[in-house]
């Protein structure tokens, strides 16, 4: 009788318990699908961005087939487009800006892991990374009035006295007069006018480098000590133990790390958008003025129609696909000191 | 012959050594420059109109509705972003450890981190613009929401990638102490260990606002811009980076002194916000030891 009392009132408790597991376990599925569904968001704006582009993108691949990419006709007026010279433009311009960027890069990761002293890493390093905190725009701007009258002041005319066919000093240079070739890289109808491939990779370098170096400035710091000790020990000056030691223990996440900085380049949009000039001549002068991938659709999108706009959104579906497969091979590389890390 | 070769490996780190200062040097340099520049010229532009007239009054007039169309796009953009932004996040830190699908996810995260942003404008164009243009037969194109969609894609993935990193950072003897007390797994992320990193995601959540704040080249053809002042969502909308972009283009010197003084006010706010993230982040790794 005690024992059938005893054993009834568990089994209400343990029917209770049942239902709150039930529950809970209930609670518990959903609350992971919505998180769920939410992480699934991410992967759904990658594909969107990509899709969207290309299927309005469409039309303009449709006209002009593979001949989209190879020609250098942009001309609205005649419904002709192709995508040469603005391509020509991002990739130009990204690479000057890697050339600028990659040693200043280097030399500041360098100061901020082996040279500067303890007490001013910390806020030589907050100063860098306050470059990649100023909105693009700002370095627009910057370029538009204050790079751009410097440049074509102080650098276009030296670059042009050295190295092009017309100098404005009327002396053609010895270089040219022996390497005649040189010179198509930096003639330029405009000699006065600050704004080009050259000046807009300059803008992007400045814009690119703090990116860059935090990458490596944070990859230098994951060799472990005992190695740089090692080579201390042996003799070792500190730039050796830079060269020797730390540079190819590093050397995959460094390229991942400019990769990521290539990757910015390419999609950069408001930075270029006024220092380039936006024309559409096919030139090999980095002293011409060109366009980009990113600078043409802001500068066109808004009044483009049928044939332009959709060659406007094929534009944007290359760079899309280009930065998509510059920063997946970055985030490889750079994963790949991340695992060896963690053994 | 040895003392040579001494002399010739002293002098060559001697050489990077000062090499290593000049890059340094001009990196800090054009810090300066840029900081400069935009103060001086920021400063000789600043009036009392700035704040208080809008941009259809040009070289009259201020820019108070691209002030108040910044906030409400980035608070938009923000209300949408951190919700979906923090639960993402927090799925990949607790949830995905057993699933291929998780370091996936990561991983394509940290590539919509630096994805061009003017596409992700052009995808919210076409999903967004283009069908509100037929549904209303063309009384809404352009739209405040829609700015705040695309500001709100790239905020995302600063959320999701903070959420993720502080809460792999919390202890899992917390998790194993909860959850041997019966306490079920939603309780124990949303009570335990979405509290213990909240300091962490609140930074987050200012980085990414901090971003957004300068973000131009996806609301060129989303939010669009406004001459006027508005509080509506569903009409153009005018951002601070959109009319500093368009008085940037603009030949008159007298409306390019206004966009200075936009381009001052904006990166002193956007430098603030980096900097109250900073202060936010360094307590709450003071409050974690």
């Amino acid at each position: 009788m005690h024992a059938t009392v005893s054993t009834a009132m568990p089994s209400a408790e343990r029917a209770a318990e049942a239902a709150r597991n039930a529950k809970d376990s209930r609670d518990d599925r959903l609350f992971g699908w919505v998180l769920k569904g939410c992480a699934l968001i991410v992967l759904l704006s990658l594909v969107g961005a990509a899709g969207s582009t290309l299927w309005l993108g469409m039309d303009a691949f449709h006209t002009f087939g593979f001949g989209f990419l190879t020609s250098a006709a942009w001309d609205p007026s005649n419904d002709q487009y192709g995508a040469l010279v603005p391509i020509m433009g991002t990739v130009g311009t990204a690479f000057i800006a890697l050339l600028f960027a990659v040693p200043v890069s280097f030399g500041i990761a360098l100061f901020l892991t082996e040279i500067a002293p303890q007490w001013l890493r910390g806020p030589v390093s907050s100063a860098i990374e306050l470059l990649a905190g100023i909105p693009s725009i700002i370095y627009g701007m910057w370029g538009l009035f204050i790079f751009a009258p410097f440049v074509a002041e102080h650098i276009k005319p030296w670059l042009m006295n050295n190295f092009s066919a017309d100098p404005p000093d009327g002396q053609v240079s010895w270089l040219v007069q022996h390497v005649p070739s040189i010179a198509k890289f930096f003639s330029s109808e405009y000699p006065f006018f600050g704004a080009g491939v050259l000046t807009a990779g300059l803008v992007l370098a400045v814009m690119i480098i703090p990116f860059i170096s935090s990458v490596m400035r944070e990859v230098f710091q994951t060799v472990p000590t005992r190695l740089k000790e090692s080579a201390y020990a042996l003799g070792s000056s500190t730039w050796e133990v830079v060269w020797d030691i730390v540079v190819p223990y590093t050397r995959t996440a460094v390229i991942g790390g400019v990769f990521l900085g290539l990757g910015r380049a390419l999609g950069e949009t408001m930075a270029v958008a006024f220092v380039l000039g936006n024309t559409f001549k096919l030139t090999p002068s980095i002293l011409e003025t060109g366009s980009s991938i990113a600078s043409t659709i802001a500068n066109q999108f808004g009044e483009a129609q049928g044939l332009q706009r959709s060659a406007l959104m094929a534009l944007a579906f290359l760079l899309f696909v280009v930065t998509f497969i510059v920063l997946l091979i970055a985030r490889l590389m750079l994963r790949r000191l991340a695992n060896r890390e963690g053994k | 012959m040895s003392a040579s070769l001494y002399t010739i490996r002293r002098i060559k780190n001697v050489v990077a050594m000062a090499l290593s200062v000049f890059a340094t040097a001009i990196g800090l340099l054009f810090l300066a420059w840029i900081l400069w520049e935009t103060l001086s010229q920021g400063i000789a532009g600043l009036k009392p109109q700035l704040f208080t007239k809008i941009t259809a009054y040009r070289e009259e007039g201020g820019l108070a509705n691209a002030m108040v169309g910044s906030l409400i796009l980035n608070i938009i953009g923000i209300l949408i972003a951190t919700p979906i932004g923090v639960a993402a996040g927090t799925w990949l830190a607790e949830y995905s450890s057993r699933s291929k699908l998780g370091p996936t996810i990561r991983f394509l995260n940290d590539i919509l981190l630096s994805a061009p942003s003017i596409v992700l404008g052009l995808f919210v164009y076409t999903v967004i613009v283009l069908p509100s243009k037929w549904l209303t037969n063309g009384d809404v194109t352009f739209s405040g929401i829609a700015g705040g969609i695309a500001l709100a894609l790239i905020a995302l993935p600063v959320i999701v990638r903070t959420t993720d990193e502080m809460l792999r950072l919390v202890p899992g003897t917390l998790r194993e102490a909860a959850l041997s007390l019966g306490v079920p797994q939603w309780k124990l992320t949303m009570q335990i260990l979405v509290r213990a990193a909240r300091s962490g995601i609140v930074t987050g959540v200012l980085l990414a606002l901090a971003r957004i704040s300068g973000e131009t080249a996806p609301l060129l053809f989303t939010a669009f811009g406004n001459n006027f002042m508005t509080f509506n969502p569903i009409d153009k909308m005018p951002s601070l980076p959109q009319v500093i972009y368009e008085y940037t283009k603009d030949p008159s010197p007298d409306i390019n002194v206004l966009a200075w003084a936009g381009a001052f006010v904006l990166t002193m706010f956007v430098l603030a916000l980096s900097l109250i993230a900073r202060f936010v982040f360094s307590r709450s790794k003071v409050s974690h030891d």
